[in-house]
């Protein structure tokens, strides 16, 4: 079954013109891409959301916390490249993302 | 001489860029981007002002060049509306990237074009060197040999653009057709509207409902066959243009087809040709005739796609062939019409008629019935074997020497 998803679609079953349904950008893992990654410390971060608004890949996870509202609750490495961005936006005086070489 | 043919048909006094931009104003459509001056003729110019002047509803983009016009169109035409525009020579030149966009994207996208050379040296005159340099960028082509042509053609290319699913282009020869002015037969604009009908597009990128991608990468895995289906996709509009040409016959009673077989049938020399020299060389097929010389034409009215079968079999039975090419080739061989015609013939297995290319016409170079008197005699000629078939392209009334 999996390997009749994976098949490659022939010319007359693709629709015309290079359309491509939306969502798809789900199954890529671009995670993988990643040479560095970044750590989230849970015990430091103020949930100021900065690294949330910056990352490109809308890979900062959040949750709903009943006091604090939104709050970050992690990364999501599937999708996260590595690009260090919520790194260099975190507060200085926080620090609550670091980055580091990543192991494979 | 153009007489009414449909019972709600009006003669009017038109250049073939009035005509074009009356077609235009008919068919409405929700969007022209364009540029419009030089290399354009009035086409869009002339569109501009039924815009300003309240005739029409459609929605006009003046940009910043060609480039930016095509880009507008395509995009509008994604977007789910019906789009066109308009341009000429350098301009069709400037779009170049994005005509292959618009195919590649399968958008039926309208243009009107008039036939002017490319640059250098800088000329704006009747040369079909433009929509040749873009014969095999996806789009349909459909070329006209006076105003009334062109008028029936951009009506007839709406439907088929959108039937097959590929941008299509209608041209005139410049200043020959463009800038002449011709009696044509109009049609009410209600019954224009009638004909084309509303553009209903199975998807659009407006529809949040059903969100898709357009123009993303496609690599070794997917490009091939995406571009498989646009040449199957022009290999396939034959159909749809056979259509509309039977429906725009019962409609308003003008049959189109492929190509105009005239006197062809028993005829033992012929000439190929497109555009406006195929009117030019009717009168010479005429004088040729009661002379008792067996001389007839082919004009191909629709370019691209390329009907390879039909042209095989309506020129199997000649002796010679002359195929006049209003545009040449820098390939070191022969010019694009004569290559497509002799391929044609040889995949079919034709190969007894004496094929020659004739290059004419550039920059607007004139073109009259003398010139053309001596191509038949050359073939006559020919024909007998009393002259040898030249095996390079030949050229009509350009000093070399």
């Amino acid at each position: 079954m999996k390997k009749e998803e994976n098949r490659k679609l022939t010319a007359a079953e693709l629709p015309a013109g290079g359309l491509v349904e939306a969502g798809t950008a789900a199954n890529f893992h671009t995670g993988s891409w990643r040479s560095e990654k970044p750590v989230w410390n849970k015990d430091k971060c103020i949930s100021c959301l900065t690294c949330w608004i910056s990352c490109p890949d809308s890979a900062i996870l959040t949750a709903q916390d009943e006091k604090k509202g939104t709050v970050v609750s992690g990364i999501d490495y599937d999708f996260c490249k590595g690009c260090g961005i919520c790194v260099r936006e975190c507060p200085p005086k926080v620090q609550a993302l670091t980055m580091e070489q990543e192991k494979k | 001489m153009i007489k009414t043919i449909y019972s709600k048909g009006k003669l009017a006094a038109k250049t073939g860029n009035e005509v074009m931009a009356e077609a235009m104003r008919q068919i409405e459509p929700d969007v022209v981007a364009a540029y419009p001056i030089t290399p354009a003729t009035e086409i869009v110019q002339i569109f501009s002002q039924f815009v300003a002047d309240g005739k029409v509803k459609t929605e006009f983009i003046a940009v910043e060049s060609e480039h930016s016009a095509m880009s507008a169109t395509l995009a509008a035409s994604a977007a789910g509306a019906r789009a066109m525009t308009g341009t000429s020579s350098q301009g069709l030149a400037l779009m170049w990237e994005m005509l292959n966009i618009a195919a590649g994207l399968r958008l039926p996208v309208v243009m009107a074009e008039v036939n002017r050379a490319i640059s250098a040296p800088i000329n704006i005159h009747g040369d079909q060197s433009d929509t040749m340099g873009a014969r095999d960028s996806g789009w349909i082509q459909i070329y006209s040999e006076n105003s009334q042509e062109a008028y029936d053609n951009m009506i007839q290319a709406v439907r088929i653009a959108e039937k097959a699913q590929l941008p299509a282009l209608v041209t005139t020869d410049g200043f020959i057709i463009s800038h002449c002015m011709e009696v044509v037969e109009m049609y009410p604009d209600a019954d224009v509207k009638d004909f084309i009908g509303q553009y209903k597009p199975a998807r659009t990128l407006l529809d949040v409902d059903r969100p898709y991608t357009l123009g993303s990468i496609d690599l070794q895995d997917y490009y091939f066959e995406h571009r498989y289906q646009l040449a199957e996709g022009m290999r396939q509009s034959k159909k749809a243009i056979a259509e509309v040409a039977a429906d725009f016959a019962a409609k308003f009673g003008r049959k189109y087809d492929f190509f105009e077989k005239y006197k062809l049938n028993d005829a033992e020399i012929a000439i190929v040709v497109i555009g406006s020299t195929a009117g030019t060389a009717k009168v010479v097929v005429d004088s040729l005739r009661e002379k008792g010389i067996k001389a007839g034409l082919l004009k191909i009215r629709v370019y691209r796609p390329f009907n390879v079968e039909e042209i095989a079999k309506d020129l199997a039975h000649l002796k010679a062939i002359a195929v006049m090419d209003r545009a040449d080739s820098c390939s070191g061989a022969f010019a694009p019409v004569y290559s497509d015609v002799a391929s044609a013939l040889f995949s079919a297995g034709v190969t007894s008629p004496k094929l020659v290319n004739y290059v004419y016409g550039l920059g607007g170079r004139e073109i009259n019935t003398t010139h053309i008197a001596q191509i038949y005699d050359d073939l006559s000629q020919i024909a007998s074997g009393a002259k040898k078939p030249s095996n390079t392209v030949e050229y009509v009334n350009v000093r070399i020497k």
